[in-house]
């Protein structure tokens, strides 16, 4: 089963807010049966504050997206609407303490949801957005749907390209095969045909142009993202502390209560899972029990 | 209360006996079966051993026709592979929409290798159609690749019968049997099965070995060439320890059909009519008829499987579901789809899959729990009206979320 988070977990054995608000006057119903995801969002609203006073959940669907409809409720009650306005998927997973990347989906859902509710108080209609297609690449949760249209748009015709505007097929590179699928598709339809020798195109712009960081920088970025995340571990009476950075590697120490823990390697997931997102680039999360001796280091850069 | 297992059909327990078999083999007689000294003495008698257990099992003729693999998922990709290698004017092959992705993904590769695949349909209770069968075998096929029984809904497919079929057309039939081997007795001496597929770990033998039977005569291109294993069918140093485990759990399903076929199926059956009557908006799925004694799949309608099974496991009992989160996908289960299972259903189908280590009593604890987890889950459901304790009178109608 999935790794879930304490927190997942929590929403959903105890769901917050489950149920209709009685005499709501903004109602967001989102979802797609086929995914086996659909929520009904209800709100009460005040009208001359526009603060959601009251908000429930109904939902169809797993254990987290249960969770980040829980959770999601608890978030909005007491904001305005502009305010609300501003909640996006991330801060629903964050207060989850992550999410797995196939279940990302449902903190977009729970988003929707609530810009639909909005949409509807207000008399307008909700456009969705995007389009959800199968996960293709897990380190960096993209989907077929985004990849394919950035090879429409963007005449991308090698996996390197796909990775490059992107970041599909970056990390582990298991989902190359389903990338090159997608791209021979799609070359297909626009009269070319795939050739996995093809050079690849320039980088685009912005990928080009950011320069790559130095590696103080880039400890410096981690050591922020890993500050940013101590107080929710500490609530939890554990810590964590940056050792060292080896290539893609970040070793860290767990403290406290996460120490050992059984949920050691969830949080470190979820750790993982949001230095990949700040840096957008692959980086693994080990304990510093498992760091290799300085001698083993030196050899294998010689090697 | 200890936890219970009811996912006999995504793996089993190893059996005690089966353990203490293959113990000896790790650390005393861990020769290599091809060496002439004392540490290899005897490991090719046990292997022969095994293979004859196996063979009893499986009605075989000749004890070598049982190979050797590595599992289920190895012999699958074997049989069809040595099919179109020994055959290669013949490009199309024939499956059903409803088998294990150890065949469907090999057939969709294969599709993008230029063959044509015929996927044979079920109905709504997951039957084929034997006329449609009849009118796909011809000279151009390759083989027929039929599972016997399927491993979400348990139902069984007239697997001797459509051998007949085929081998009367000149075409090579494969079942991978990985579900039914050990739950149903077989002869395949008596049929027309050219290559059949089982996996140790459905039948209480440990995890990565299986089995390719391989009808004597019946022309075959090794998948893994290199060393004269298993009469260089299948080379690599053989997997001493599982074989003769594997052989020791055939031993033990045969003297165990009867029970498994009686005992097993009345927990089962006991299960389901509990559910079913306790349970509002819920159905079984595949045909009821013919099923494996040890299945149920039951569709729970309204509410999705995954959180089923989240507190079905907190409440210690552990089994498996359709639904398209427990996977990770998007979508159901293709086997739920080809019965054409509503989407509000199929998100939220359980299996119950029992073996010979379960109790009358484990079922009575599932029935205790299963009303009040159901009833939540609706309670939270959109499609579910709380206030009448009742799906909303046209559910698809009163909640229609934009689709995203
Ligand atoms: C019908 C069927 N075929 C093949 C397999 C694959 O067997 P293995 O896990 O030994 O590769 C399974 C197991 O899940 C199965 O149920």
């Amino acid at each position: 089963m999935w790794d879930y988070s304490d927190k997942v977990k929590d929403h959903f054995f105890n769901p917050k807010n489950a149920g209709a608000v009685v005499d709501a006057n903004a109602i967001g119903e989102v979802g797609s049966i086929s995914c086996g995801d659909a929520l009904r969002l209800t709100l009460k609203v005040n009208p001359d504050s526009e603060i959601i006073e009251d908000a429930g959940f109904q939902t169809f669907g797993c254990g987290s997206a249960i969770a980040s409809s829980s959770v999601l409720t608890e978030i909005i009650k007491g904001m305005t609407l502009d305010q609300a306005l501003k909640v996006t998927n991330q801060d629903i997973a964050a207060e989850l303490d992550g999410l797995p990347p196939e279940k990302m989906h449902c903190s977009v859902m729970g988003r929707e949801a609530l810009q639909a509710a909005i949409a509807n108080y207000r008399g307008e209609e909700w456009q969705d957005d995007h389009e959800e297609g199968a996960l293709i690449c897990k380190c960096f949760a993209i989907d077929a749907v985004m990849i394919e249209e950035m090879v429409w748009a963007n005449k991308l015709r090698t996996v390197e390209d796909v990775t490059n505007y992107t970041k599909a097929g970056g990390g582990c590179a298991a989902c190359h095969e389903d990338i090159e699928a997608i791209l021979e598709k799609v070359l297909k339809e626009r009269g070319e045909s795939f050739d996995p020798a093809a050079a690849p195109l320039a980088k685009p712009e912005a990928v080009a142009e950011a320069k790559p960081m130095t590696n103080l920088q880039r400890i410096k970025k981690i050591e922020e993202v890993l500050n940013s995340l101590r107080p929710q571990l500490m609530a939890d009476g554990g810590d964590v502390e940056l050792v060292d950075v080896v290539g893609n590697i970040a070793y860290v120490n767990m403290t406290g209560a996460c120490n050992g823990c059984q949920m050691a390697a969830m949080t470190i997931a979820g750790i993982q899972q949001r230095l990949m997102e700040v840096l957008g680039e692959f980086i693994r999360v080990v304990p510093a029990s498992q760091m290799p001796k300085l001698t083993d280091m030196q050899e294998t850069t010689h090697a | 209360m200890p936890d219970i297992y009811l996912d006999n059909n995504a793996t089993t327990k190893v059996d005690r006996a089966v353990v203490d078999a293959m113990i000896p083999f790790f650390t005393e007689q861990f020769g290599n079966p091809s060496s002439i000294h004392r540490f290899a003495d005897g490991v090719a008698r046990a292997i022969k051993k095994a293979r004859g257990q196996v063979q009893e099992l499986l009605g075989a003729e000749h004890d070598s026709e049982i190979i050797f693999t590595s599992c289920g998922t190895e012999s699958d990709s074997t049989a069809i592979l040595s099919a179109i290698r020994a055959q290669p004017n013949r490009k199309e092959i024939i499956t059903t929409t409803v088998e294990h992705p150890a065949i469907l993904s090999l057939c969709e590769a294969l599709e993008k290798d230029g063959y044509t695949i015929h996927r044979l349909p079920v109905d709504k209770c997951g039957r084929l159609n034997l006329d449609a069968y009849q009118k796909m075998l011809s000279d151009q096929v390759a083989i027929v690749s039929v599972m016997w029984a399927n491993n979400e809904t348990g139902t069984i497919f007239p697997v001797e019968e459509m051998a007949e079929m085929a081998n009367a057309a000149g075409v090579m039939f494969h079942t991978d049997a990985v579900q039914a081997v050990g739950k149903i007795p077989m002869m395949l001496q008596d049929t027309k099965i050219d290559m059949l597929s089982i996996s140790g770990h459905k039948l209480h033998a440990p995890k990565g070995i299986g089995v390719l039977y391989l009808r004597r005569g019946t022309r075959f291109r090794p998948l893994l060439r290199g060393g004269h294993q298993e009469r260089g069918r299948r080379a690599g140093t053989e997997n001493t320890a599982s074989i003769v485990g594997l052989g020791v759990a055939c031993e033990l399903a045969m003297q165990h059909m009867e029970f498994e076929n009686t005992q097993v199926k009345a927990m089962r059956d006991r299960l389901e009519r509990g559910i079913v009557a306790q349970i509002p908006h819920c159905f079984i799925t595949g045909d009821l008829n013919n099923r494996l004694p040890n299945t149920t799949d039951i569709a729970f309608e309204y509410i999705e499987g995954e959180a089923i099974l989240m507190l079905l496991n907190k409440a210690g009992i552990a089994a498996s579901s359709g639904s398209a989160c427990t996977s990770g996908s998007l979508e159901p289960s293709h086997v739920m789809r080809a019965m054409q299972i509503p989407y509000t259903a199929a998100h939220g189908t359980i299996r119950f899959s029992f073996s010979r280590y379960n109790t009358l009593h484990e079922v009575d604890e599932v029935l205790k729990v299963m009303p009040d987890i159901v009833a939540t889950l609706r309670k939270l459901s959109p499609y579910w009206d709380s206030v009448n304790n009742a799906p909303f009178v046209n559910p698809e109608q009163a909640f229609q979320p934009t689709y995203a």
